[in-house]
């Protein structure tokens, strides 16, 4: 019963995952594939511009559209990304986004990362080396903690 | 070096892992002097937290010597003793701004599943699952410090090892609840659990101004202690129905503020304790309410309640109405460490916080399973196992 425990976290993700795979329903072409949004503790000079995102968005360079607006309520600059061309169904149905080939993922990972090198100078890594080994529970939770930069909110 | 794992549901052994390293810039090294064992690590080791890899490094409390300080590092240096705060904060995103450091944005390396399961990821703790960020625990010889400015302290002179050690997580977490409660002059507060984050919760409503407060546990040696050295009163709960012992010990008006100090296993002597149980043995419910439905229910009209202890899911049967009829104020946070810490050393240099009185058991790393255990069956008085690596 208690090895019933790992499915948890496993079932939790893969809604989210599926939810996210889903179309959104609405008449919008782009739907389903809305901007993907930080709220960065800077200023907005500080962020950047549409034409100048911050790093590691610039590698993306004509790739991505840009968005950059103060936060209401004093509470920074909110930072949106796009890509310019939407990826396919099939690039951001669920066995995609599980195995990491939505190229969106990779968006994401980027803005978290430029919201952490603008806010606290640097993008936190985890600890290494591992200390823990295989196990048919660990592995899956391990492919979620891989995938997890690359899903949900910020 | 040696470092206690997580191997397994209800398994913890010592084994030899790979020394930390510095990985980022603002990290530092500290060799652990001295570690405990809190009552959450009881979720994961029992399997209640399902985001533990076979291998995993816990313990989260903890005071150690700086060993080695990254190129950012700026407010430490080798051999300082300093105290960590068991949630790591960078600092600088919103919520570490707004002293809300246990909701930081940066330091949980694996925010999807945080936000799986609640919407936005907490920021990293050390040796607490891989939801919270999956840093390796404390209760090893080593362990990596990441933001070390933000979230190590040093200890002053005058206070002692082991009971600087609590204000890396108990004393701020109590504290905590009894500040964000809003406890103020005049208030009468009852406080749930006689562990050490409960007599925290309960020292530090004293000390905010609190009239009475009144704490609740079953077992007699903590209740005891909790008397002695906290000097609440006391509610054996297994001799008497609490709610109608509070409501006439406050006038027939109920506690201003109900600290929760129980967590997602809590133990009740009703038959909703047994149906709790097999609903979370079941999976159709991952947390025990318990104590936090004892303290909704018993909390005065538009009073507030406080959700200290640590729960990771779904409840059942929790008592909604409650809340809207009587107009309460239900909040809960993991706790915000950073912004505590140094005005605790503080106290606790004046004299005015306790916490030695806690420590009724030290061990080494090589007994710390065996003290895990005694920790959990609450065995020869058990209130905290301390843990020193290098005993």
């Amino acid at each position: 019963m208690k090895k019933a425990l790992w499915a948890l976290p496993v079932v939790a993700a893969g809604v989210a995952v599926a939810r996210k795979a889903l179309p959104a329903g609405r008449a919008d072409d782009r739907a389903g594939d809305r901007w993907l949004t930080v709220t960065i503790n800077r200023s907005p000079a500080e962020v950047g511009s549409a034409g100048k995102p911050p790093a590691p968005l610039d590698r993306f360079g004509e790739d991505i559209d840009v968005r950059v607006r103060p936060a209401p309520g004093d509470r920074g600059t909110e930072l949106a990304v796009r890509l310019k061309e939407p990826p396919s169904a099939l690039a951001s149905s669920a066995p995609a986004r599980l195995a990491g080939e939505d190229p969106r993922q990779e968006v994401r990972l980027a803005l978290r990362e430029a919201k952490a090198l603008l806010e606290a100078g640097e993008v936190m890594l985890p600890d290494s080396p591992p200390t823990t080994h295989a196990t048919p529970g660990g592995k899956a939770l391990g492919l979620l903690a891989r995938r997890s930069g690359g899903e949900g909110v910020l | 070096m040696k470092a206690l794992c997580w191997e397994g549901v209800n398994k913890l052994s010592v084994e030899n892992v790979p020394d930390p390293e510095l990985r980022n810039d603002q990290d530092m090294i500290v060799r652990l002097v001295a570690g405990t064992t809190c009552g959450s690590d009881l979720h994961l080791i029992g399997g209640y937290i399902p985001a533990m890899r076979a291998g995993d490094v816990i313990g989260h409390e903890f005071i150690g010597e700086v060993v080695e300080t990254g190129p950012g590092v700026r407010r430490h240096k080798v051999g300082d003793r300093v105290v960590v705060c068991s949630f790591v904060g960078c600092g600088r995103c919103w919520y570490c701004a707004n002293d809300l450091w246990s909701l930081c944005d940066n330091t949980n390396t694996n925010p999807g599943i945080g936000q799986a399961l609640f919407g936005y990821e907490t920021g990293g703790i050390f040796g607490y699952s891989h939801a919270m960020g999956g840093l390796r625990g404390s209760h090893a010889e080593y362990v990596r410090v990441p933001f070390a400015d933000y979230g190590a302290f040093p200890v002053p002179e005058g206070i002692d090892d082991t009971s600087a050690l609590f204000v890396s997580d108990s004393v701020p977490t109590g504290w905590m609840g009894a500040d964000l409660a809003g406890v103020k002059p005049g208030d009468v507060v009852a406080v749930w659990g006689c562990g050490a984050v409960g007599q925290m919760a309960a020292r530090a409503a004293m000390l905010l101004g609190a009239e009475r407060v009144i704490s609740i546990d079953r077992i007699p040696e903590r209740l005891a202690m909790t008397e002695q050295h906290v000097g609440s009163e006391t509610i054996d709960y297994t001799s008497t129905d609490v709610a109608a012992e509070l409501r006439e010990r406050t006038g027939g008006r109920g506690p201003d503020v109900c600290i929760e100090a129980v967590g997602m296993e809590a133990h009740s002597d009703g038959p909703m304790h047994l149906y709790d149980q097999a609903k979370q043995q079941l999976r159709l419910q991952t947390d025990r309410p318990t104590a936090v439905r004892q303290a909704i229910h018993a909390c005065r009209k538009a009073g507030t309640v406080f959700v200290l202890g640590v729960f990771a899911g779904a409840v059942d049967k929790f008592p909604l109405g409650a809340v809207i009829n009587k107009g309460l104020t239900l909040r809960g946070a993991q706790q915000h460490g950073q912004r505590y810490i140094p005005m605790l050393l503080e106290r606790m240099a004046a004299g005015e916080l306790k916490t030695s009185h806690l420590a009724t058991h030290t061990v080494s790393l090589e007994e710390a399973p065996k003290a895990y255990d005694m920790f959990k069956r609450k065995t020869d008085g058990c209130v905290r196992a301390v843990i020193r690596p290098g005993a």
